[in-house]
This record gives C-alpha cells, sequence and structure tokens, in this order.
C-alpha cells in the first residue's frame, strides 16, 4: 500500500511586516500579508523527498487549520509537489490556542489516514514548537521530532535529532509524527509547471462538525489560555552610535566597563 | 502553600543554570517542588535545596535515556499525580517544551512557552513573553487545568533560599506507549569550554561580515575574553562558516543575554527575532544604514577586523 504522508503547514502573517494585535488581543491578519510559514516548507520539502525515496509510491496531503486565506499556504505546498489538500476552516476557530489546534489537527489527520505526519519545527509566528508533541500525545503515535535528517522506509521513521548537548539517532515505527528542522534540506521553488498543476489539485474544506468538535472546545472561548494584555515595546532610545577613526575599540571599551560587564 | 513543580534540568546531576531561574520564579507562586529524571540526584539535590526546593522527587530509569521524550512524560505526570501542584514550569529547551506540552494534554491544561517572567495573579500565575520579534510585550495565563509554562533561560537571577529539599523517590511505570521512539545512539557534542549559547549572559556573534570560517576565531577570542558564548547570524551560518547549533535567529536559537555583541550583522529580521529582547546591544559594522544600529545601546562603525581584536585587548587588558 502506498505511503500516506500528511504535512501539516500554517499560514502566518509575514514576519517583515508589521504585525500587530486586534482588540480581541488575537493576531490581527487584515494588516499583513500572510504567507506559508517558511519553516513548514522545509516539513513539505522532506515530505516529497520521502515521497522520491519511495518510488512515488506515496500520497501527500498538505493541511492547515486557518482563515480563508490560508488556501495560499496550501497552494503554495501543492505547487511544490503535494497531491492533495484539506483546510480546516470555521468561523468559531477564530482565537484557537495551540492546545485546540492541536485538537483540530488530529482529528482531520484521523479522518484523512496517515502513516506518517510531518511539521516543521515550529511556526514563524508563535515560535512555540510544541504542535508535533501535542499531536503525537493525541493521536497515541511515536513522536520524532526537531530532526535535521529524515528517511521512511520498511515501516519506520529514522532520523538525526541535534540538541544542545548531544546528537541522536532516532528510529521509530509508523505510524509517527516527525518534525524537521531547517537543517533537513533546502526547500525547492515551485516550477511555472508545479503552479499550473497545483491549481487542478484536490482542496477539501472541513469545518467543525465534519471533525466532531463542538465549537466550545476551540476559539477564544474555548482556549486552555488568555492573552491578557499586550503591549508594543516602546522604541528603544536611539544608542549612542560612533565612528571608529582608530578609537572605537576603546570608547566601546569604555562603555561596557561603565555598564560593569568588563 | 501551595506546590510547584519544577522540571529539573541537568547533566548527570550537574544542574543547568536555568532549572535555578526556574526554583526562583516558582517561590513567587508557591513552594517548589523539584523533579529530578536520571543519573546523579545526590549531586543535584543539595544545588536545588539551596535555592529554595522544598523537596526533591527523583526517579531513574534506563528509559529515559533509550527513548524520546515520553518515559520523562510519564514520570513528570506521577510527580503531578503525587503533588497536585498549582503550577508546573520547565525550561524553553526543546525538549522541556515537548515534555510540557505532552503533559499538558494528559492533565488537560493549557501551556504557555517561552515565557520572561511568571508572577502570581488572582488567577494563577500570569507569564510574560515577548512576542513578533520582541516587538510585543504580552502577559497571559492559563485558563483551564494547572498552568503549565516553560521559561526562557536568563528570565530571572537565580536566589538562593535554602530549603529542605529532602530526596523521596518517585514511583514510575513508563507505558509501552511511551517507548514509541528509541535513540539508537548518541553522539555528546563535543565541549568547546564556552558557555551555551541560550543560557550565557554575553553572547558574541558574527556575521555576514566576518567573511570566512577562518575569520571566526576573531568572534571567538572576543567572547573568550568576556567568558561569553558565541553565535552566528543565519548568513554566517549557511556559508558554512559556523555550526548551526549557534546560529541566532528565528530559525535558530533565541537568546537573551544581559549583553549582545552583533559583529558584521545587519541586522535582518531573522536575526532581530532571536536576539532583540538582550537587555545591552552593541553592534559593530562598517554599514552605517545597517539595521542593527536602530537596536543598539552601543554602536560602532567600523571595520570589525580593526575594532574586535582591539577591543578583546582592552578587555584582556582592564581584566588584568
Amino acid at each position: 500500500m502506498s505511503l500516506r504522508i500528511v504535512v501539516c503547514v500554517k499560514y502566518v502573517p509575514d514576519a517583515t511586516g508589521d504585525r500587530h494585535f486586534a482588540e480581541d488581543l488575537t493576531v490581527d491578519r487584515d494588516d499583513v500579508d500572510g504567507l506559508l510559514s517558511e519553516l513548514d516548507e522545509y516539513a513539505v520539502e522532506q515530505a516529497l523527498q520521502i515521497k522520491e525515496a519511495n518510488d512515488g509510491e506515496a500520497e501527500i496531503t498538505v493541511l492547515t487549520v486557518g482563515p480563508e486565506d490560508a488556501t495560499d499556504a496550501l497552494r503554495k505546498a501543492l505547487s511544490m509537489g503535494a497531491d492533495k489538500a484539506v483546510h480546516v476552516e470555521d468561523d468559531d476557530l477564530h482565537g484557537t490556542d495551540a492546545l485546540g489546534t492541536s485538537l483540530v489537527l488530529a482529528k482531520a489527520i484521523e479522518k484523512t489516514g496517515y502513516d506518517v505526519v510531518v511539521c516543521g519545527m515550529a511556526s514563524t509566528d508563535g515560535t512555540m514548537g510544541v504542535l508535533p508533541a501535542l499531536l503525537a500525545e493525541r493521536l497515541g503515535v511515536p513522536q520524532a521530532t526537531q530532526l535535521s535528517q529524515v528517511a521512511v522506509a520498511d515501516g519506520k521513521v529514522t532520523g538525526r535529532r541535534d540538541g544542545d548537548t548531544a546528537s541522536e539517532q532516532l528510529e521509530a515505527a509508523l505510524p509517527a509524527v516527525v518534525s524537521v528542522t531547517d537543517q533537513s534540506g533546502e526547500a525547492r521553488y515551485p516550477s511555472f509547471k508545479g503552479i499550473m498543476a497545483a491549481k487542478k489539485k484536490p482542496l477539501e474544506t472541513l469545518d467543525l462538525d465534519d471533525l466532531d468538535i463542538e465549537a466550545d472546545e476551540v476559539g477564544l472561548e474555548g482556549a486552555w489560555t488568555k492573552v491578557e494584555s499586550a503591549d508594543e515595546r516602546p522604541a528603544r532610545t536611539k544608542g549612542t552610535i560612533v565612528t571608529d577613526e582608530g578609537e572605537g575599540a576603546k570608547q566601546l571599551a569604555e562603555f561596557l566597563a561603565g555598564q560593569k560587564f568588563i | 502553600m501551595a506546590e510547584v513543580l519544577v522540571y529539573v534540568d541537568h547533566v548527570d546531576g550537574a544542574v543547568r543554570k536555568p532549572t535555578l531561574e526556574l526554583l526562583t520564579l516558582a517561590r513567587r507562586i508557591g513552594e517548589p517542588v523539584a523533579v529530578h529524571l536520571g543519573a546523579g540526584v545526590d549531586t543535584a539535590a543539595p544545588v536545588l535545596a539551596e535555592h529554595g526546593a522544598v523537596k526533591v522527587l527523583a526517579a531513574d530509569a534506563p528509559e529515559f535515556a533509550d527513548y524520546l521524550v515520553a518515559p520523562k512524560v510519564d514520570a513528570l505526570q506521577a510527580a503531578y499525580d503525587a503533588v497536585s501542584p498549582a503550577a508546573v514550569l520547565l525550561p524553553s529547551s526543546a525538549e522541556g517544551k515537548e515534555i510540557g506540552a505532552r503533559l499538558a494534554v494528559r492533565i488537560g491544561s493549557g501551556i504557555i512557552t517561552d515565557a520572561v517572567d511568571v508572577e502570581a495573579g488572582d488567577e494563577g500565575p500570569v507569564a510574560t513573553q515577548s512576542v513578533f520579534a520582541a516587538s510585543y510585550t504580552t502577559k497571559s495565563r492559563i485558563t483551564k487545568g494547572t498552568p503549565v509554562i516553560t521559561v526562557k533561560p536568563n528570565s530571572a537571577a537565580p536566589e538562593a533560599a535554602p530549603a529542605a529539599g529532602a530526596v523521596e523517590q518517585l514511583a514510575v511505570t513508563v507505558a509501552d506507549a511511551s517507548k514509541g521512539t528509541k535513540i539508537v545512539s548518541r553522539t555528546p557534542r563535543e565541549s568547546t569550554g564556552r558557555p551555551e549559547l541560550t543560557e550565557a549572559a554575553i553572547v558574541v556573534s558574527g556575521g555576514r561580515g566576518v567573511n570566512g570560517a577562518e575569520n571566526f576565531p576573531v568572534i571567538e577570542a572576543l567572547a573568550d575574553s568576556l567568558g561569553a558564548a558565541v553565535g552566528a547570524s543565519r548568513a554566517a551560518v549557511d556559508a558554512g562558516w559556523y555550526p548551526h547549533t549557534n546560529q541566532v535567529g528565528q530559525t535558530g536559537k533565541s537568546v537573551s543575554p544581559q549583553l549582545y555583541i552583533a559583529a558584521g550583522i545587519s541586522g535582518a529580521i531573522q536575526h532581530r527575532a532571536g536576539m532583540q529582547t538582550s537587555k545591552t546591544i552593541v553592534a559593530i559594522n562598517k554599514d552605517a544604514e545597517a539595521p542593527i544600529f536602530d537596536l543598539v545601546d552601543y554602536g560602532v562603525v567600523g571595520d570589525l577586523f580593526d575594532v574586535v581584536p582591539a577591543l578583546t585587548d582592552e578587555v584582556k587588558s582592564r581584566k588584568g
């Protein structure tokens, strides 16, 4: 049977834009363009490489939970080479936190069917990095996370996890949840052919009813966490800037000594 | 007073500094109970007690080293069941976050990661986070279950507060389901003798301006004179000049030291996201227009190959 790969991707506000909060203290998505989280491109790339390593005997489904515009992220992944897309979209999802998102993703993954779930190491907006572990816990399958190198063959996933103090070689039987780092391999650019083909690929939209999730389990009201305040950081007071004309190091050393760093 | 579980990050009983910071923060919201998994509790316990642990729950099992993350979640859950804490604090390492996340699902609780401060609130602990490349500061709390909070290094100054810290053995049953991901082999990272990047009080980073792996010793020499960790920008890492483990930025490590020195780094958003919460920021760059100068407390417009070695000499001579 062909390998079923689900790649979880996130549609995030562009980090180079002026990101801020809406009145309800959720992320304001209207003022900044969204895009496929850069770290999820590595996940799509590894899914494509796993498929290639399995002689094409795999089907890659990209999955996202997000607003209407999040289809942009799915289209990007389809144009890179994924086979089909699933978009969970529901007004009641507004303000869902990580635990809620993991619940929705887990139900959608179970509905889609999977052998391997591939995620990026973290989103580029929330940067929590907990979603793959949350998914593994909810799905009751092994987690092989933070991999800089990954391979899937013979019903198991193997990979390398580079930690602070050691580099570990991991092995887990499928089904499993995998997350990959930006060291796993440069993500490919969609080709013109890929972009054209993506328009014809199936994109399924699901809502909470389809996944048997009650509205109060997700969204701002159902969230396990509450943001009480969000304050823009005051602009840093303009620092001292000197031009080095031979004395730069000395001047800097004075500053550091004044701050008790030396 | 309510008990607060603190997950101990250690290497064979050598407690890492972020754990001492956690104990300090935990005392604001209750009585810290440390959870020590693996070998070395005899070494760790006095240090944990010195920093306020009223009790040390200890468990050692081969599964902690043989399988990834999940057995440690079983152990932390056993500690949770034994204590019924008011909160669970863990370090914001990759592993700390994953353990916290899985525990949160199991106990039906919310999780907050990367807190830079934790304080007591009327409705439970309030965590401060720095978001959107540090352009916003948020305060959040957990509304369901027992708060699980992971805290970034350098979020508090560790304070001594001697407590009993008696070691109690924690009975742990590792579920078969938790043995899903086998650690086949482990290669310890070669020690550079420098402080760990995310924990260091001072970080000296080099970027594109360093212009080659062969020039990084210039950065390392300044770091060593200051007892600092060495960081690198994504450009320097992508060019293969320095290991990825030292990358500071959105896709690398996030650091928040007392002093951050950026040499030959322009300050792209990618990099700023990883260092903007540093207390004092210094930059050395040839380009007076580099965006990094918008962030600095002190900037030197100049050639890093002139300024950095001269600064290293200054530091050495002042330290005598």
